[in-house]
């Protein structure tokens, strides 16, 4: 019986390819845009967490703190809640750095003097202020202790990523809920069109007396396999322009420091499962209407 | 001497009304196992409205109709396909499905019930030998004459072995020789127990056949 309807549903593909087709490739596109926008939430949200893990506030003195005054100000900074660590990197050691960091250029510093950079600490923080409103808060405690001139930890650049990645986020959930509807609508008005051009036999079914779950079942069949295709084709669409542009990202220099990945195979499923269900829906959408009739 | 209760079919009462008009007007029938019935009168006396009430395909207006203790009045758009498997029709325009061919417009009816593809494989084909299409099998109904779909109709309406057979002018477009064939088919089943009904103003098929009959005119029955 399984078997049969199962048949039933293939052959309905076949009989009504160009319907079908026109079906499957607006689920794939509706998948291919709604899974692009989760690919990207991902990874920034994962390039966001791994920037974050390694952010770092720097507390630069002014130039007349003494010894003594930096012993206090360190004491007091490690006093702050959030705070791990607070290294003391003095003006000489800044410029060594600095040098190493310039490699073949650093011929430009030799010129500087005096040395121009201030004295600092490097404040590293504890796990649970890693987030954008404990840093800001943690150093606009650190600006009012003595001795310090200014706190620095990227806050703008940290800030706007975040911003965007929000901004995105919500356009996607709204490019994620329209496209959902619109597929649901075309899958609806696919089965609706198949049912007006088999009207006769299902009148027909129902008078040697098939059941309405007989005649229902293909359809529902057919709506899952038009999910799963356009899920499936979707799917591959993303992953080939992802291995296209990860390819020519890699060539490049910001490979180093970000480390792309295509979704988890769960999310993929899951996607794929949603897709299978939203065909299934659209057919409960149009058999519930038409077979009242 | 039968009595009400070894009715297999009972109408009691019956009207069905278009608007003002009464299509069938009071009707009662006591219709027993076994019996072959027809159902005679000129066109619009009802004939056709009166099978369409046994087969849910209009709904009464009126009465009460039971049909194996099943009373049509109470019976629930779910339940109509149980009242139709006890059913074998045969519609005047053979209602073929004209996308399947003559194997698959027979199977459905043993699809739906669920049986076994060998089962349904034997049955067609045996029920395709006795009505002589099974040539034909994988034909589309549009390739076949009136005289071969009206075979194919009944080979559908027998099928599933229903204990009742409704038959609305099924020798009606029909030559002599291919209502002589459908007739025959008529009989053999009313032979193997079945309750044969058929609506018909064919003088000559009634007087060829032994059966009750039943003259309706106007919505009413006038002879009996």
């Amino acid at each position: 019986m399984k078997s049969l309807l199962f048949k039933r549903a293939l052959q309905d593909i076949l009989n009504n390819r160009f319907l079908n087709t026109v079906t499957v490739i607006t689920i794939a596109l509706s998948v291919l845009i709604v899974s692009s926008f989760a690919l990207f939430f991902t990874n920034a949200n994962e390039l966001l967490d791994t920037w974050k893990k390694g952010i770092r506030a720097l507390v630069y003195l002014n130039p007349e703190t003494t010894d003594a005054n930096r012993l206090d100000l360190k004491y007091n900074i490690q006093k702050l809640n959030g705070v791990s660590e607070a290294r003391f990197i003095s003006r000489k050691e800044a410029l060594a750095q600095m040098k190493v960091q310039m490699g073949r250029q650093s011929s430009l510093l030799e010129s500087l003097k005096p040395n121009p950079l201030p004295d600092a600490f490097e404040v590293r923080l504890s796990p649970d202020s890693q987030t954008m409103a404990a840093i800001e808060k943690l150093s606009k405690a650190i600006e009012l202790l003595p001795h310090v001139d200014e706190v620095e930890y990227g806050r703008q650049w940290i800030g706007k990523f975040t911003n965007i990645i929000n901004m995105f986020r919500f356009v996607g959930y709204a490019m994620g809920g329209l496209f959902l509807v619109a597929t649901l609508f075309i899958v609806a008005n696919t089965v609706r069109l198949l049912l007006y051009s088999r009207q006769e036999e299902i009148v027909i079914m129902r008078l040697v007396g098939t059941t309405d779950r007989f005649i229902k079942m293909p359809f529902y069949i057919q709506g899952v396999i038009l999910g799963a295709l356009g899920g499936i084709i979707g799917m591959s669409g993303l992953y080939f322009a992802f291995w296209f542009v990860s390819e020519k990202f890699h060539r490049g220099l910001s490979a180093e420091l970000l480390d792309i990945h295509f979704l988890p195979l769960d999310v993929t499923a899951g996607i794929i499962v949603g897709s299978m269900i939203i065909g299934w829906i659209g057919c409960y959408l149009s058999l519930k209407q038409f077979l009242k009739a | 001497m039968k009595c009400h209760d070894d009715a297999l079919i009972r109408l009691f009462h019956v009207y069905k009304r278009y608007g003002a008009k009464n299509a069938l007007f009071d009707i009662s029938l006591d219709i027993f196992k076994n019996e072959f019935l027809f159902l005679t009168g000129p066109s619009g006396a009802g004939k056709s409205t009166l099978l369409k009430l046994l087969y849910l395909g209009e709904s009464l207006s009126e009465g009460q109709i039971l049909i194996d203790r099943m009373n049509l009045a109470r019976v629930s758009r779910k339940r109509a396909p149980e009242l139709r498997r006890k059913l074998g029709i045969i519609f005047q325009d053979y209602k073929l499905i004209p996308t399947k061919t003559v194997y698959e417009n027979v199977s459905l009816v043993l699809e739906a019930r669920g049986m076994s593809h060998k089962f349904i494989q034997k049955k067609v084909h045996s029920v395709l030998r006795t009505v002589g299409m099974e040539k034909r099998k994988k034909s589309f109904p549009p390739g076949l004459s009136g005289g071969e779909q009206q075979k194919v109709a009944v080979a559908r309406a027998v099928v599933g072995e229903p204990k009742i057979i409704l038959a609305d002018e099924p020798t009606g477009s029909l030559d002599a020789d291919s209502a002589g064939t459908i007739f025959d088919l008529l009989t053999n089943i009313h032979t193997r127990g079945a309750t044969v009904l058929v609506a018909t103003h064919d003088a000559e098929l009634i007087r060829s056949a032994k059966g009750r009959v039943i003259q309706l005119k106007e919505g009413k029955v006038v002879a009996e």
